[in-house]
């Protein structure tokens, strides 16, 4: 628009752009489906990784599977792909996996409602459809599960495969039923509860990935003060956070001046005592171990070597708590009432070597539910790459124990749901009728997303996979081993309805935002320097 | 601008004219005009339950998608001054009332377009005011007139949940409108005063969260805050909590004047030392002996502390927001204190329940006080699946607040679908052949602009919009009723009481003060003066 005397009507700021209706759509779709493009090739067992290099250190490089890792840090200036890596984000806090799949759904949704919007067809009607869509998805999707909150043994057997098929699309491939058995062995202990924190796991490099192991207890990576007992028995811990360098006294603006250094000798020899006064209250609580958030300086320490208490510095703070959990012993920063302080307690701890760490253990604690999972790996990033993996399969697990229902996984659940979507969508009239079809075309794009990954002819696969379902097949899917079409249940790929759920709803919700907009205004950047 | 006086020396009024540019007179006025309808143009999209949302980025690069007119404005980043009226226009329409900020500005659009013309008949701008302020009279007459009243009370709120629906419809949340509205009346309804005809806004309070659907929003009876307690091993759940809340930290003192003690020798390091051993069981012995349970303290605590705390079963929030502390003083009933000697018996707060919850695999944890024995408090716990539907879905539910609380002030309504606006643009016609003079003209191109927002409502729905509008005026003229709008969702009716869709009489007047009074503004100005080489 523009007037007469002026140039254009310009009502923004110098730098700020805007823009409209077609531009507007064409720009999210562009940036949507180019990041869910870039993601899809991770997608399924075959998928391949992805490095990621930090821009600040070249040789800090992370080699991953993981949607949530991936889309975490590429630096993305295209607000609609923003909101896919925030799908992913809360796909990850909340479920834990299908960090990928929520993306590529989304994506796929984004290209049927492009065609869509081609033949003019209004978005919101769209919008409308796949909502429809989606009610019909979510329903067919819980009929289909099996519930095994009665059955607990069953339950057990379904845990592992679904680790099995979690780990399946991960490095730790080769493996997985070594991890599923960790996993589940782990996830059990907890006994229903979803605090993760509790289970620790420890990257030691070196080693196999097949020699990685579950550890009854609790391990520390830290040191034994020098001198002291390396293996205690029937140990009472008492967990502190205190300062045990130099305890200053903490009335601001108090400092020492002196005019003599034989006063100077005399107010260190009372700080020293009033140190000592400290460690000999400690020692007072009737402890052997004593363990510390904070450092530990040589004085301490040698007042505890010389009282026969282990003593160990510098358990960081996650440490501690992980520490104060398992052995039932409350994190004490004053010592001035032994007899208020609940003492934590271990049947044994000892130094333990792994590679060529030492580490301490601490076994037979109060609360059994701790464990450790120890990583082997050759290198640092496989073992981070492990550790997420592990993560992805733990949090899903939790989530299941407390919510055990299963859906069948290779691709057959997304054709069940498309299929359900189809057969409604013959009922419904007007434009509505197409956006539904679309919505079951996306869902049937994983299946030829994971075969097209595997290297499989994806088209003729999916198809023949359709023909089977249309027969009455329900428990079909695709092996991507064998690159063939068979019986889910025979190849025991199950998968928690959670991460089913989560995918269909997020991917939907996100796709409508998207959708949704007809302008985009963007600020212009901040100005470096400016403040 | 060069003056001479009478001595014939230059005389100069506006310093570096060089570096100034000036518009005056008719050009000055289309200038703004155009910018006003710029401004409305690019709202007009969002009118309605099939208007569309706006994705605004940020300086530094936050997305924030939405459809709420005041936030788009406000987040736009305008230079232009009149633009910057537009979007003053729509913030108070947004203090005001909290609703209907979009049409405010698509409306004030119309007003000014519509004087265009007029100023090309050559009225002058003054005598087009006038008429649009008589106009503007006419139609809030004619507004009151045709107003209805809805009924409800504490127990049957079904006509308040129907308002909310409305005022719902056209974001994001419309997809659970049934819910969400019923949670937004259920909690105005919680703290609403209905004797006094009162709410108390700052009792509700909107906590989003990540994770879920906008389905699993929630009303919980309490306050959350997104805090968990100091130390891990404190009790996560104290039942009939006596809260102290405090706003002095736990940590040693901090001499406020640039004091400095001086330590010269063992005796008084030892007395110093003993002042400091004392001075944090001082502090929980007074927390204690008040009798409180529960410790909300403005600040952090130091590690020795934070344990006597657990010692003696005190469980604490530490770094609790200042909003989060008032509003918790509120509920409970408590005294905020601002030192541990004046902490007594009566200064505690009282609630039922206090709980620490944890949500999702991710740690974090929140607190919930329930039962608050002193007023009562309501949180909406908004649930999305992505940071920006939680911040769109809380900006939603408080426009159906809003309109919930209006009508609670005032239950006149009008209805909606562009129903009114027809309604009184039909009235003005007929009003206008009654009234002598240049007037005229300008009620009629009020009568005019009133179309807009119907006209926009229907174009975005995807009708052919002048005929659906026209249609509607028709009808709206033969049966003599006011209720007659635009069927945007295809309901196949386009009476909106059966529709149920209304809005608030006060909002719907608001917006044409509002509009008329910022279009009577744009049109005073005759002269614009500005540095060069800006926009």
């Amino acid at each position: 628009m523009s007037t007469e005397a002026f140039q254009p009507a310009r009502i923004l700021n110098q730098g700020s752009t805007q823009e409209k209706a077609e531009g507007a759509r064409l720009s999210n779709f562009i940036g949507a489906i180019a990041l869910s493009d870039l993601i899809s090739t991770t997608l399924g067992p075959k998928g391949m990784d992805k490095i990621l290099q930090s821009p600040s250190n070249l040789l800090d490089s992370t080699i991953t599977n993981d949607g949530a890792t991936i889309l975490g840090s590429i630096q993305i200036s295209n607000a609609a792909a923003k909101i896919l890596i925030e799908i992913s984000k809360v796909q990850d806090d909340e479920i834990g996996d299908g960090t990928t799949s929520v993306v590529v759904l989304a994506g796929e949704l984004l290209k049927e409602a492009e065609k869509l919007i081609h033949k003019r067809i209004h978005p919101q009607t769209i919008i409308k459809g796949f909502r429809l869509a989606k009610d019909i998805a979510l329903k067919k999707l819980r009929s289909v599960s099996q519930d095994y909150s009665e059955n607990q043994e069953e339950l057990k057997k379904y845990l592992k495969k679904i680790a099995m098929t979690i780990f399946s699309t991960k490095i730790l491939t080769p493996y997985k039923s070594l991890f599923a058995d960790l996993a589940v062995d782990s996830i059990l202990r907890l006994k229903g509860s979803t605090n993760l924190e509790s289970i620790q796991i420890l990257k030691k490099t070196g080693g196999l990935l097949k020699e990685s192991y579950i550890e009854e207890g609790f391990v520390l990576d830290k040191k034994i003060g020098v001198g002291q007992p390396k293996r205690i028995e029937n140990a009472k811990i008492l967990v502190a956070n205190t300062s045990m360098d130099y305890d200053k006294i903490k009335i601001f603006g108090s400092r020492v001046v002196v005019n003599s250094s034989s006063k100077l000798a005399e107010i260190e020899e009372e700080e020293k005592k009033k140190m000592l006064r400290k460690c000999q209250k400690i020692v007072d609580h009737g402890i052997n171990v004593f363990i510390n958030r904070q450092l530990i300086y040589n004085l301490p320490e040698q007042f505890f070597t010389d009282n026969g208490v282990m003593s160990i510095e510098h358990a960081d703070f996650a440490g501690i708590e992980r520490l104060s959990l398992v052995t039932g012993g409350e994190i004490v920063s004053t010592f001035d009432h032994p007899e208020l302080v609940t003492l934590g307690t271990a049947k044994l701890i000892e130094e333990i070597m792994i590679g060529e760490d030492k580490l301490i253990r601490f076994s037979g604690c109060k609360e059994p539910s701790a464990c450790t999972i120890i990583l082997r790996g050759s290198s640092k990033q496989i073992l981070d790459e492990a550790e997420r993996s592990l993560h992805d399969g733990l949090a899903v697990l939790s989530q299941m124990v407390k919510n055990p229902k299963i859906v069948l996984g290779a691709g057959c659940t997304e054709i069940i749901m498309a299929q359900a979507i189809e057969e409604a969508a013959k009922e419904t009239s007007g434009k509505i009728q197409i956006a539904m079809e679309s919505f079951a075309r996306a869902l049937t794009r994983i299946p030829t997303i994971i075969a097209n990954n595997a290297g499989y002819d994806a088209e003729q696969l999916v198809s023949e996979l359709k023909t089977k379902h249309y027969k009455g097949n329900n428990t079909f899917g695709i092996d991507v081993m064998g690159g063939k079409v068979c019986d889910v249940q025979k190849i025991g790929v199950f998968e928690s309805l959670l991460v089913k759920e989560g995918m269909l709803l997020k991917a939907s919700e996100a796709t409508e935002m998207i959708l949704r907009v007809d302008t985009i205004m963007n600020s212009a950047p901040r100005r470096r320097g400016m403040n | 601008m060069l003056r001479y006086d009478s001595s014939g020396k230059p005389f100069i009024i506006i310093r570096d004219q060089d570096q100034k540019e000036r518009l005056t007179g008719s050009e000055a006025r289309k200038a703004n005009i155009l910018a006003a309808m710029t401004v409305a143009n690019l709202m007009k999209t969002s009118i309605g339950p099939l208007g569309m949302d706006k994705i605004l980025v940020d300086q530094d690069g936050e997305v924030t998608a939405t459809n709420d007119g005041a936030t788009i404005l406000k987040n736009m980043q305008v230079e232009n001054p009149i633009a910057k009226l537009l979007v003053e226009l729509s913030q108070g329409q947004d203090d005001e009332i909290g609703d209907g900020t979009t049409s405010v500005v698509v409306f004030a659009g119309a007003l000014l377009e519509e004087s265009l013309s007029l100023l090309e008949k050559g009225i002058h701008p003054s005598k087009i005011s006038e008429g649009y302020e008589k106009a503007c009279d006419i139609a809030v007459q004619h507004l009151i007139s045709i107003c209805d009243k809805i009924e409800f009370d504490k127990e049957d709120c079904s006509s308040l949940i129907k308002a909310a629906k409305t005022s719902l419809g056209s974001k994001i949340v419309n997809q659970y409108t049934d819910k969400i509205a019923k949670i937004s009346v259920e909690a105005v309804l919680a703290v609403a005063d209905l004797e006094r005809k009162d709410v108390r806004f700052d009792l509700i309070k909107l906590e989003g969260k990540t994770g879920g659907t906008l389905g699993q929003t929630e009303l919980i009876d309490g306050i959350i805050i997104p805090k968990n307690f100091s130390h891990p091993q404190m009790p996560k759940q104290i039942k009939n909590a006596k809260i102290a809340i405090l706003t002095c930290p736990f940590e040693p003192p901090k001499p406020k004047t640039g004091h400095k003690l001086d330590i010269d020798s063992v005796k008084k390091y030892k007395e110093l030392l003993e002042i400091e051993q004392n001075y944090f069981k001082k502090m929980t012995d007074l927390v204690k002996k008040s009798g409180a349970t529960v410790v909300l303290c403005q600040w952090g605590f130091d590690d020795e502390a934070n344990h006597l705390l657990l010692q003696k079963e005190l469980p604490a929030v530490r770094w609790v927001s200042g909003t989060d502390i008032e509003l918790i003083a509120i509920a409970t009933g408590a005294r905020i204190v601002p030192r541990f000697s004046e902490l007594t018996p009566k200064k505690l707060g009282k609630a039922g329940m206090v709980t620490e919850k944890s949500l999702g695999t991710t740690d974090e944890k929140m607190i919930v006080i329930e039962k608050c024995s002193n007023t009562k408090t309501v949180t909406i716990l908004v649930k999305g699946g992505n940071k920006m539907v939680v911040e769109e879905g809380k900006r939603s539910i408080h426009d159906a607040l809003c309109v919930t609380r209006n009508l609670i002030k005032d239950n006149r309504i009008v209805y909606g679908g562009g129903a009114v606006e027809i309604s009184c643009s039909v009235a003005l016609n007929k009003a206008s052949k009654e009234i002598k003079g240049i007037e005229q003209y300008s009620i009629r191109a009020f009568s005019q602009a009133l179309l807009s927002v119907p006209i926009a409502l229907a174009s975005n729905s995807g009708l052919n919009s002048l005929e659906a509008v026209s249609e509607i005026q028709l009808k709206q003229m033969k049966e003599e009723k006011p209720f007659f709008g635009i069927d945007c969702l295809s309901k196949g009716t386009s009476n909106m009481k059966e529709q149920n869709v209304f809005d608030t009489l006060r909002g719907k007047i608001q917006q044409f003060l509002l509009a008329t009074q910022m279009a009577k503004m744009i049109l005073k100005i005759d002269d614009i003066i500005r540095p060069t080489g800006q926009y």
